[in-house]
């Protein structure tokens, strides 16, 4: 493998790395706040990615201003996540938060069989595209590489941007410290006056909005179809499990890390790439059982 | 009373091939599932689930597959032994690493490990097929080929017995020591560590147990559609079994059996009807099981004395107080 390929590859593996980070940091917030671990939120990621392409190539059928598709990725991620999420909260998971944890994720498990049957009936099986984006922004040199300026800079600048504009509202606005407080400790949260399940319902649709991002955001660059959505809940999951779940900076490295060594892979041994991901996370968690920046838990008797 | 029942149900699923005929394709599709479902039932006693099954299931059709296709039709009894063999020691493999974990992570882990399997049975096709799979070709008995027909009924019997050694052997398993641990692992971890006992390790064991009922059971389910496929270990096929295990209920084995039969035959009729829709109803129903009758069908009828008495006692309140 020489330098050019090396570099290529870590471009592919940068800009995969962004939308990997969109979605997984999304489930790991919705697991911090209400330890729910949402299977449903592939199925997020893949209806946002099929609401972008469809209200972009609208929009360009119509004559818009091209440009007005990068508005519509963020109002079809936004849509997706605030209605879907914000159902799928006030309707199902209020009522189970003091089940079961194994019932807790069958809840989200028969969500997601739910979605994924309802986007196959409105989409069909075909797949989508919609590159109009990809295209705006041409093409950007990288040390001699030619490669698309909407997967290196503006990926990874959206992902940037994403873990900032989080740290900042979780640690320095109101309703910011109203979620961590209730993710502390939620008896006390609200004694102190917090309405926790305000909280859990903001919580829960932002995180759904983050997926639907990923899912809009991806659109672009491939083929939408059906089954993404499976594929990416156990991707997001594999790189929240390493971070530990829960952990929001440590999902941007390891987002980084399974994204750039698959696209290695995809070079290198192309047969098994898809089993890196899968890799990476069994051989973290038999060195760290709670992930790479997770805290061991105390027992409970 | 209750132990009657079951011998009677016995008798008459043993008679079935004489009673009707034109059940008998259904019944062995049941009884094939119904295998794996045993496996997620035993996991769900220390109160894990497994979305990843699907994977035990197929290697029991691939395993059928190779050693047909390299012996040109094997004997059943040999298949048995070898889909024993190769799924017990994968799921000592994979259980070594996943009983470490419990409730989400025991969960998703194994849905990773079985995405991880169905995506190298697709992409390696020039030795599993890839989509289109492998012929399973038709085995033989002691010796004794067949026609298509007469294996018809010797897959039934089959199947139809390793079911009922299946839920022999989980019965036993539950009251012995080792699934009293398994029971306790559910209810309180740590004391069951302080008794001595390694929950992990009781956890392993109920985990292998459950990979080589998962692949009995694809080994039946094979051996019958003559066809092994990447689809079984696909997520909706795992996540199919927790279904089943869940709408029987955790209770006891004729649960399974009743979740099973229901299930199959829904399925079969509304596959009919609107095949479209299934996996939209499947997803309903779950989401209606849990929250309103989580002890499955099984506790189905408790759960409606239970309502039946709620609504009387508020007609007798509201009674009294127009009085």
């Amino acid at each position: 493998m020489d330098s050019t390929l090396a570099l290529i590859a870590l471009l592919d593996g940068v800009s995969y790395a962004s939308l990997l980070f969109l979605v997984a940091v999304g489930l790991t917030l919705i697991f911090g706040v209400l330890g729910v671990l949402n299977v449903a939120h592939g199925s997020f990621y893949a209806i946002g990615a099929y609401m972008a392409v469809t209200l972009g190539r609208w929009l360009v059928a119509n004559d818009w201003n091209p440009w007005l598709t990068f508005p519509a990725l963020l109002i079809a991620a936004i849509a997706t996540g605030v209605v879907l999420g914000g159902l799928m909260e006030r309707f199902l998971l209020r009522r189970i938060y003091t089940k079961d944890p194994v019932l807790q994720l069958l809840i989200t498990f028969a969500v997601f069989m739910i979605l994924e049957n309802m986007q196959r009936m409105v989409w069909g099986v075909q797949p989508y595209f919609m590159s109009t984006p990809l295209q705006l922004l041409g093409n950007i040199s990288v040390l001699g590489i030619n490669y698309t300026a909407y997967q290196v800079v503006f990926l990874p600048i959206m992902a940037l941007l994403t873990l900032l504009g989080l740290r900042l509202f979780l640690r320095h606005t109101l309703a910011g410290a109203r979620i961590t407080a209730v993710t502390q400790d939620r008896e006390a949260a609200t004694a102190m006056g917090i309405d926790a399940r305000a909280v859990y319902f903001t919580t829960f649709m932002i995180g759904a909005c983050l997926a639907a991002m990923g899912g809009a955001l991806a659109a672009p660059t491939t083929s939408v179809v059906p089954g993404m959505g499976a594929q990416m809940i156990v991707l997001s999951f594999a790189v929240a499990a390493a971070a530990g779940l829960g952990n929001i900076e440590g999902a941007l490295v390891t987002a980084l890390l399974i994204g750039i060594a698959r696209s290695f892979a995809i070079y290198l041994f192309p047969e098994v790439e898809i089993l890196v991901p899968y890799l990476i996370m069994v051989l973290v968690l038999l060195w760290r059982p709670m992930g790479l920046f997770g805290m061991p838990e105390a027992r409970k008797i | 009373m209750k132990r009657l029942l079951v011998i009677a149900l016995v008798v008459v699923l043993a008679l079935l091939p004489v009673l009707s005929a034109g059940n008998v394709t259904f019944a062995t599709t049941v009884y094939a599932k119904m295998l794996a479902v045993l496996g997620i039932f035993l996991l769900l006693q220390a109160g894990q689930v497994s979305f990843g099954h699907g994977m035990y299931f197929a290697a029991g059709a691939y395993t059928a597959a190779y050693m047909g296709q390299a012996m040109g039709g094997a004997d059943i009894l040999l298949l048995l032994l070898a889909v024993i063999a190769i799924s017990g020691l994968s799921g000592l493999i994979v259980g070594l690493f996943v009983s470490r974990y419990r409730y989400i992570f025991f969960a998703m882990l194994n849905l990773a490990f079985s995405m991880a399997v169905f995506a190298l049975l697709e992409k390696l096709f020039h030795l599993t097929g890839g989509t289109d799979g492998l012929r399973v070709p038709r085995p033989t008995l002691l010796g004794e080929s067949f026609s298509r027909a007469q294996f018809d009924i010797v897959i039934y019997y089959f199947s139809f017995i390793m079911v009922v050694l299946g839920s022999l052997g989980i019965w036993l398993y539950l009251r012995s020591p080792l699934g009293q641990a398994l029971k306790a692992v559910k209810v309180n971890e740590t004391r069951l560590e302080y008794i001595g006992l390694s929950a992990n390790r009781t956890i392993l064991i109920a985990y292998v147990f459950s990979a080589v009922l998962a692949g009995i059971g694809g080994l039946a389910f094979g051996l019958q559609q003559g066809l092994a496929v990447p689809e079984l270990t696909f997520w909706t096929r795992s996540g199919e079994f927790v279904f089943i295990a869940v709408l029987g209920g955790v209770g006891n084995v004729i649960g399974v059996f009743a979740g099973t039969v229901v299930f199959q035959a829904v399925r079969f009729v509304a596959a009919a009807l609107l095949d479209d829709a299934w996996q939209l109803i499947l997803g309903i129903v779950l989401i209606g099981i849990i929250l309103v009758v989580p002890a499955g069908l099984i506790g189905l009828p408790a759960r409606l004395m239970e309502l039946g008495r709620a609504i009387r006692k508020r007609r007798f309140l509201a009674g009294r107080e127009q009085e």
